[in-house]
Parts: C-alpha cells; structure tokens; sequence
C-alpha cells in the first residue's frame, strides 16, 4: 500500500464515519421528537397526571436550584473579572454590567443552564426510564392498564419545558448579582455605572432571546433523554450506553440550536 | 376464552413463533413451557398485547385484541394480571403502594379499605409487616411473592405468569406453584403459566402446550404429555441433552471453522 | 401524603423564584412596559436616519429623554421616527432635532435642542426642523475633494 493510497482510505474512513454519525443523529432526532409529540399528545386525555407533573418538577427543578445557583454565581463572578481586566485597558469599566448581563443573558445563561440540567437531571431521565424498560416496569404499567408514555414520558418533558426556563432566569439573576458583587465590590467599578449601564444596553430583544432559547432547550432536552431511555436496548449496557448518548446527544443539540436560534436573533 | 389464530413474530428475519393456533380454556390453568428461545415468553406477550404479532389475531371472545382501542384495551387490562419474571415492582414505591397500586389508580375506595384489601393479599402471600419495605431490600422469592400481591390486587380473571418459578430456591418455588393453583382454582381464574420448570408446569396445570422454535410439538392434559410418545417430547420432560432437539445451533462444521475461516487459528499453513 | 406536601411547597417555592427572576428581567433589566407605552410620541422626518433603529435614545441637553419607537421609509426618500417621549418632558413647537453620534463612532442617537416659543407639541405632533446625520465619510470625502479644486 503506498502512501497516497493510505491518505485516501483514511479519509474516506474519517469522512465515512462522519457522516454515519450525522445521519445517525438526524434519525435519532427525528424519531425523538416523534416519540415526544405522541407523549405531548396525551396531554389533555385523561386521566390528567397534575400529581406526576408536580413529582418531576420537584426532582428536575428544584433539585437542579443548588447546581444551578452555583454555576450561576462563579461564571458572573469571572465574566466580571475577565471583562474588568479587558475593559480596564480601553478605560471604559463603566460597561461591565452590560458586559456581564448581555453575555449571560443572550448566551451563558441558557447554555449553560441546559448543560448542567442536562448533566444532573437529563441523564438522570434516561438512566431511571431505561431500568424501568429492562426490569420490565413499564411492562408492568402497560398491564396495569396505565400508558407508561403518558405516565412516564409526559410528564418528565412537560417539567423539563418548565423547569428550563426558570433555573435559567434564576442563573441570569445570580450571575448578574455575583458578576455586581465582585465587579463593584471587589474591584471598584462605580456602582451606578453597573447597574445603569446593563439596563441600558439590554434590550427586551435579548431577554426574549435568551427566554426563547430556554424553552427549546427545556423542550429539546426532555424529548432526547426520555427518549433515549425508551429504546435503550434493554441490557445494563444498553441503559448505560443510551445514558451517554442522551448526555452527548442533547448537549450537542443544545450547541447547534444555540448557534441556529442566535442567527436568527441578530 | 383467549384464542390465538394463525400467530407469528419474527424479530427480523428470525422467527419467535411460526403461524400458531392457540386456544386458552377460561377458568383453567394452562402452561406453555419450552426451552429458551422456543418463544414461548414471545407467545405469552403477543396473547397479553404487550407486543403485536407480525401476522395473525389473539381473539379475547369474539374482539382482537389488535384492532382494538387504547381504550378498550386498558378498560380489559383492568381485569387482568401479570407477574413478571423478575417481579417488575415500581422501584419508587415500598410493598404497600406496589400493591396498593392498581387500586388507587383504577378504583375511588377509601384508603382504608384499601390498607385491608392489601394486608389480605400480603397475608396471602406470608408477607403482611413487611410493607415500608423497598423493593431493592427484598430478596428475589419475596419480591415475587409481592409481585404476585400486585397481579392478584384487582381480582383478576385473566393472570399471566412469565417464568414464575424461575430463580427462586426449590421452596420459594414450591410456594409461588402453589399459590398460583390455589388462588386460580379458588377464584376460577383463567392462568396462563410460561415455564420452562417441566415439575411445577406439569403439577399444577390442567392443559400443557409444549413449544419448541416457534411451533407447538405437543399439547394436552399433564398426564398425557408425560405419557406421550414423541422422543422431542421425552427428551424435554427428562433433560437429557441427547435426542432430536439439537443442544447447538452450528450450521457450519468445526473442522471448516478452524481450517477456512479467516481470522481463526490455521492448522495447515 | 405529608413527604407530597413538602413536595409541592417546595415546587411551589420552586416556581415562584423562577417567576420572580422572570419577572425581575423583564421589568428591570428589559425595561418592558417602564418606556414602552408609557409618555407619548411626536414624529419627525430626516433626510438621512444614518442607520438610526428603534429603541435608540432620544437626548435632551446629554440626558436620556425617550426612546425611538420605529424608523420607517416615506415617500420613497425620507426617513420618519416615531419619538416616545418621556412623560413630563416638555418641547417647543420650534425644537430641532438632529441625529448625533457619541464620540466619532459610538451609538447614534436623536438629539433634541429647545426652541423659543412658549407653546409645546402635543402627542402625534411633528418636529419640523430636523438635522440629517453627519456622515463622516461625506465630511472626509469632501475635504479630500475641496483640496483638489
């Protein structure tokens, strides 16, 4: 085999792969959503499943507060220290608070709050439906004359829909506190400047960017991970292999939409 | 009366079950055993419509169970029941709401009815004060026997039993058979048994379908089966791992295998 | 039952922190509702808008006055505003308004000078005398050129 030869079969191989993943993803996907929509479409049918709601609210939503109000405060906490630094050599720190609000706003708040939602919660989703399917429980519920997709599947995605964007407002308001906090505090900016000039330069625009973003993310999220639990191969290896593909899957997702949304919004 | 017609699955190419003619008697008990893979687990999921079958109707009277609606289906359901082969509790719930389960769902009774209704099928099963209990704090043999709780909660008329002895220790076992012909015969249930523990499926049954890859070889009353004179017949009930039913599924011989295949060891270079 | 209770508190805690935050960006930081509808408007056409949008200030003397509400193409040649003025704020009927940049290439924003008359415009009234926006590189070019002639 010479050399060339070896190149090509090489990038034949990479690119070969490449596009086996993409078109992987694209049916995965596709078949989430499908599966999603036909949760979603149990909504209104009764009987209504308000207490389940509450359930995967209480374990999506507020057990993600803590990790959520933690990644919120460090990452306002050094955007303002690296948009000081920055900004301090062109003398005009009085733009911090725009700095720190609009990147948190438009951009680190959502993406952010989705990949930590995804790493605690979303993977959580997975794992918990793929044991339920290989220890034969969502059979069980089947024959129990219970719809494991309206009992199981609903009402996670409805609480990640809802969950989303409220642990991301929260993120925003602690990241702007925090970045305030060591902006101000810490490194002297003027206090007014802060908070005068992030109201200034945010416009409605960029809250409903971000708000926008949160939901489809919300919605994103709970689609691919109940998903990825439902047709785990119903092995300890398969729960554990779908577990991970949900975690890449929907981050990956979640960074694409990201981009897609924000092209949209400028 | 539960009627299976013309019944097939295939999971890709493979067949699970080839066109098959079953008829469940009502208030009987009736056990299908078989080897592994001889789709009998395949059979018990088509005729509860856990599964739908590639060709073919499970009649329950005179409605496919198929063609019916989500609706009906679960308004059916309500009378039926399953013990799963590894129990399938709700893992979120201790003993009690597991068996309490099916009734707060599908009934409006008082909670206290309920707790009575649940402390007599966890008597029944030898397993009343063990109610706070979690599932993953219970062996295999109690698990089932909970389980068991669970399938019989509603009163079911239809029950079905995927492997219910499998697993467990002789006694564990010796209890579930019992328990299963007793409340069956007390409550004229219609039990479908899958098994492949030739002892408890021939004592406790009244009819015995005998499957073997995807076809039924032998069907009849226990006695009949023990009697009968098909060597694929006598070599199931007696385990012996020589006789027609082959203990491999090799296609190609060994000796190919090791001198053409490439990847393999070579004997001659 | 009472483990459901604490369940749905802290839901409830849950989501009225998030509503809270929602509202707080919505009210605070995006201002929606505090300039939006509040004050009222007076129009004003410009040769050139220099790429003047809505939400952009309004000026009085270097303090924030409104925003603009639309910017939109008229008669196929002329650029009009629709400017919300702060309520309170007060502009004669002579005022002149010209679009300013802060500093040579900032923000570009409408600047309103007072006039001298004692009457003052009322919502939907126009300002007549505008300024178009000073293009630099017009300014430039037109140096380079003066030099040549």
């Amino acid at each position: 085999m010479n050399h060339s030869s070896v190149k090509q079969s090489f990038l034949a191989l990479f690119f070969g792969r490449l596009g086996r993943y993409a078109l992987h993803g694209v049916e995965q996907v596709g078949d989430a959503s499908m599966l999603g929509l036909r949760a979603l479409s149990l909504l209104f049918v009764r009987p209504w499943q308000g207490k389940h709601f509450i359930l995967q609210l209480y374990a999506l939503g507020v057990g993600s507060m803590v990790i959520i109000i933690i990644t919120g405060a460090f990452t306002g906490m050094v955007l303002a220290l690296q948009g000081y630094y920055t900004l301090a050599k062109f003398g005009s720190e009085s733009l911090l608070g725009a700095g720190v609000g609009l990147s948190i706003i438009r951009e680190l708040g959502p993406v952010l709050g989705a990949f930590m939602i995804i790493g605690r919660a979303g993977s959580s989703i997975t794992a918990e439906i793929g044991i339920m399917r290989v220890t034969e429980q969502t059979d069980a519920l089947e024959m129990m004359a219970i719809n494991p997709m309206q009992r199981i599947l609903l009402p996670r995605i409805v609480a990640t829909v809802i969950a989303v964007p409220l642990l991301v407002s929260i993120f925003d308001i602690v990241g702007i506190a925090s970045g305030y906090v060591v902006g101000v505090e810490l490194l002297g900016v003027n206090q007014g400047a802060y908070m005068a000039e992030l109201i200034a330069k945010i416009t409605m625009v960029d809250i409903y960017g971000g708000w926008i973003k949160a939901i489809v993310f919300g919605f994103m999220i709970g689609m691919i991970c109940t998903f990825m639990g439902y047709r785990s191969e119903p092995t300890t290896e398969g729960v554990a292999k779908s577990t991970t593909e949900a975690v890449v899957v929907s981050s990956v997702g979640v960074l694409i939409i990201d981009y897609i949304i924000t092209s949209f919004f400028l | 009366m539960i009627r299976g017609e013309q019944l097939s699955k295939y999971f890709g190419d493979v067949a699970a079950l080839n066109a098959t003619d079953i008829h469940i008697r009502s208030g009987k008990i009736t056990a299908i055993m078989g080897g592994s893979g001889s789709g009998k687990t395949t059979l018990l999921r088509l005729l509860a419509g856990l599964e739908q079958p590639t060709g073919g109707h499970v009649w329950y009277g005179d409605e496919d169970l198929c063609a019916m609606s989500v609706r009906r289906l679960y308004e059916l359901r309500e009378s039926m029941g399953m013990l799963f082969q590894y129990s399938a509790l709700l893992n979120s719930m201790n003993v009690y709401d597991n068996v309490a389960f099916p009734l707060h769902e599908h009934t409006q009774l008082d909670e206290s009815v309920i707790r009575t209704m649940v402390a007599m099928k966890l008597e029944q099963v030898g397993l009343r004060g063990f109610e706070h209990l979690m599932p993953s704090e219970l062996s295999g043999g109690m698990a089932k026997r909970v389980a068991f709780a669970r399938a019989m909660a509603m009163d079911p008329r239809i029950v079905f039993f995927d492997e219910p002895t499998s697993g467990l220790d002789p006694i564990s076992a010796g209890v579930i058979a019992t328990l299963i012909q007793d409340t069956s015969r007390k409550n004229r249930m219609t039990s479908i048994v899958v098994t492949h523990d030739v002892h408890a499926g021939l004592a406790i049954a009244d009819h015995v379908i005998l499957l073997w890859q995807g076809d039924i070889i032998a069907e009849g009353p226990p006695d009949a089966i023990r009697q009968s004179d098909d060597a694929r017949v006598q070599q199931f009930l007696h385990g012996r791992p020589d006789g027609p039913i082959p203990f491999s599924r090799s296609t190609t011989s060994y000796i190919d295998d090791l001198t053409h295949k490439p990847g393999t060891i070579r004997l001659q270079s | 039952m009472k483990a459901y209770r604490r369940i749905e508190m802290s839901v409830g805690v849950f989501v009225l922190l998030g509503i809270m935050a929602i509202g707080w960006l919505a009210l605070k930081v995006g201002q929606v509702g505090g300039l939006g509808e509040s004050g009222y408007t007076l129009v004003a056409s410009f040769n050139d808008a220099g790429g003047m949008r809505s939400g952009g200030d309004i000026m009085m003397a270097g303090v924030t006055i409104g925003r603009i509400d639309s910017v939109t193409l008229t008669n196929n040649e002329q650029a009009t505003m629709v400017l919300r003025i702060n309520e309170g704020v007060k502009i004669t009927e002579d005022s002149f308004a010209s679009v300013r940049t802060k500093g040579i290439i900032g923000d570009r924003y409408v600047r309103i000078t007072q006039g001298s008359e004692d009457t003052f415009l009322t919502s939907g009234q126009e300002i007549e005398e505008t300024e178009s926006a000073i293009n630099i590189e017009d300014l430039i070019s037109k140096y380079i050129f003066s030099g040549k002639d």
